[in-house]
C-alpha cells in the first residue's frame, strides 16, 4: 500500500465561511501511494477539504504539508504533484481532446514533444484515442470524465485528487473509470476519492475517513469490509442510510 | 517549478482565439450588439445633423465600453461556469499570467470588433474615423477598459448577478478612461491643432498605465479564493 513516509499531513484543519464552521480540527496523514476513500454526507466539508488539499482554498486555521511543502503558502511547489478530477469535467467544450490536454500541458510547462508523447499515452490509457481530435462537448458525459481523468494524469502527479467522480456517470462509465483509479493505484499514486458511492469504496482503497459536521468521525481500515458492512458503519457514523 | 510567464499567458490567448474561432459564441454577440447600438444612436440622432457630428466620438466610446463589457462577462464566464478556471488555478503559473492571459484575449476580441465598427460608422456617420491617431485612441483606449474589465470581471465571476454586477462595478472606475478617450477623439474628428487632442491623449495613456499597474498588483489576490 505504499510506503510509511506522509505524503499528506494535516494537523488541526479548520476552514469556516463567514460564521459557519465546515471543517473542525481535521488532522489525518496519508502514506505515499496509499488510496483513501473520503466519505460524508452532503455538506460534511469532503469538497472544502479537497480544495484545502489542492491549494484553491486557504485554511482558516491548521496546517497542511504535502511532499513536505507547507500549503497554501508552498503552493506553487506543490502544483505539479497534484492532479485533481472532479465532477465537473473542467474541459473546454469548444477545443478537441487533444487540444484541451495539449493546453493543460502547455500550462504545466511541457515542451512540444514531451506533450505529444504524454498526450498520446493518457489518451491511450482512457480509451480516447480514437476520438482524440472530437470536440469535448460532443463527448457522453462518461467520455468527459474519461478525458478529465486524461487530464489530471497528463503531469503525471504524485496525488491524485478525486471529488465525486461517479457522479451522473451510468453503470458501464462507472466502471470504466473505477479500472482507470485501480490503475492510477497500480502506478503508485496517492489518491483520496471523495464520493457517495459505498459499494466502490472497498474495491478502490484500503482506508477511509469519514467526515461528520466537518470532524473525522472515523478512520481506519475497510479493505476486508463487504459493501453492506462498510454502509451500517456510514449509518452509525452518518446518520443516514448509505447510498450503495 | 513555475511555468514561464509568456508561456502560460500566450497559451491562455491561443487557447481562447481558436475556441472562438471555432464557435464564433463571442465576436458574433459582440459585432451584433455594437452594430445595433451605432443604428440606435443613428436613428436617435438623425434629425439633429450638428448633434449627431458631435456625437460620434460619443457614439463610437459607449458602443465599445457597453460591447466590451458583454465580452468581459462572457469571456470569463467560460472559465468560471465549468469551474474551468480551478483547472487553470492548479496549474503552477503564477495568477498574474492567468489574469494577463484573459486581458489580452479580451483585448484581442473588443480590438476585432473596433475594426469592425470604426469603418462601418464612418460610412453609416458620414465621417472619416479611419484617422492615424484616432485608430491609436482607440486601441489604447480599449487597452485601458480590457485591463480594468478583465479584473472586474474575474472580482464578479462568483457573484450570484455578476451580469449585472460588471456594468456598476466597471463603469465608475472607467470613468477617466472614458472621459480622456472621448475628449481625444473629439478633438481628433474635430481636426483640431496637436496640443489639443495630445494633451487628453497623453493622459489617457497615463490611466491606462496607472490602471495595468493596479491590476497586476491586484490579480494576485482577485484570484486567490
Amino acid at each position: 500500500m505504499g510506503d510509511k513516509t506522509p505524503i499528506i499531513a494535516v494537523e488541526q484543519l479548520s476552514k469556516t465561511f463567514g460564521p459557519l464552521p465546515v471543517l473542525r480540527s481535521v488532522s489525518f496523514n496519508l502514506g505515499r501511494g496509499e488510496a483513501v476513500m473520503l466519505l460524508g454526507q452532503n455538506g460534511s466539508g469532503k469538497s472544502t477539504l479537497l480544495r484545502l488539499l489542492a491549494g484553491l482554498s486557504k485554511p482558516t486555521a491548521g496546517l497542511i504539508h504535502i511532499g513536505g511543502w507547507q500549503m497554501p503558502q508552498e503552493a506553487m511547489a506543490v502544483r505539479r504533484q497534484i492532479g485533481l478530477v472532479s465532477h465537473r469535467p473542467l474541459l473546454y467544450g469548444n477545443l478537441s481532446a487533444r487540444e484541451n490536454l495539449d493546453f493543460f500541458g502547455k500550462f504545466y510547462g511541457m515542451d512540444r514533444d514531451e506533450r505529444g508523447e504524454r498526450i498520446r499515452d493518457v489518451l491511450d490509457q482512457v480509451g480516447l484515442a480514437k476520438r482524440a481530435d472530437s470536440l469535448a462537448r460532443d463527448f457522453s458525459r462518461g467520455m468527459r470524465q474519461r478525458l478529465s481523468i486524461a487530464r489530471a494524469l497528463l503531469h503525471q502527479p504524485e496525488i491524485l485528487l478525486l471529488d465525486e467522480p461517479f457522479t451522473g456517470l451510468d453503470l458501464s462509465a462507472a466502471e470504466t473509470l473505477e479500472d482507470l483509479i485501480q490503475l492510477a493505484q497500480r502506478e503508485a499514486r496517492t489518491l483520496i476519492i471523495a464520493t457517495h458511492q459505498l459499494g466502490r469504496a472497498p474495491a478502490l482503497a484500503g482506508r477511509a475517513l469519514m467526515l461528520a459536521r466537518g470532524q473525522i468521525a472515523f478512520d481506519g481500515n475497510i479493505a476486508r469490509m463487504s459493501a453492506a458492512g462498510l454502509g451500517d458503519l456510514y449509518a452509525d457514523i452518518c446518520g443516514e442510510a448509505a447510498l450503495a | 517549478m513555475k511555468t514561464p510567464f509568456r508561456t502560460a499567458v500566450l497559451a491562455i490567448v491561443s487557447k481562447d482565439l481558436r475556441a472562438e474561432v471555432r464557435s464564433r459564441d463571442l465576436l458574433s454577440v459582440m459585432a451584433i450588439f455594437a452594430l445595433l447600438c451605432i443604428l440606435v444612436f443613428s436613428f436617435a440622432l438623425e434629425l439633429n445633423r450638428v448633434a449627431r457630428e458631435e456625437a460620434i466620438s460619443g457614439v463610437l466610446w459607449v458602443t465599445l465600453v457597453f460591447t466590451s463589457l458583454l465580452g468581459f462577462n462572457r469571456s470569463l464566464a467560460q472559465e468560471g461556469d465549468q469551474g474551468n478556471l480551478d483547472a487553470l488555478l492548479l496549474a503552477p503559473v503564477s495568477r498574474t499570467a492567468i489574469f494577463f492571459g484573459k486581458l489580452l484575449s479580451n483585448y484581442c476580441f473588443t480590438l476585432i470588433v473596433a475594426l469592425v465598427i470604426l469603418p462601418l460608422m464612418s460610412v453609416i456617420y458620414n465621417s472619416n474615423l479611419l484617422k492615424g491617431w484616432l485608430i491609436f485612441t482607440t486601441v489604447l483606449g480599449i487597452f485601458g477598459f480590457s485591463t480594468i474589465g478583465t479584473l472586474l470581471a474575474m472580482l464578479t465571476l462568483h457573484t450570484r448577478s455578476r451580469e449585472a454586477l460588471l456594468p456598476i462595478a466597471m463603469l465608475p472606475l472607467a470613468l477617466p478612461l472614458l472621459l480622456t478617450a472621448v475628449r481625444a477623439s473629439t478633438n481628433l474628428l474635430n481636426d483640431s491643432p496637436a496640443r489639443e487632442w495630445l494633451v487628453w491623449l497623453q493622459l489617457l495613456a497615463a490611466v491606462t498605465v496607472i490602471y495595468l499597474a493596479l491590476c497586476w498588483l491586484l490579480s494576485g489576490f482577485v484570484l486567490e479564493e
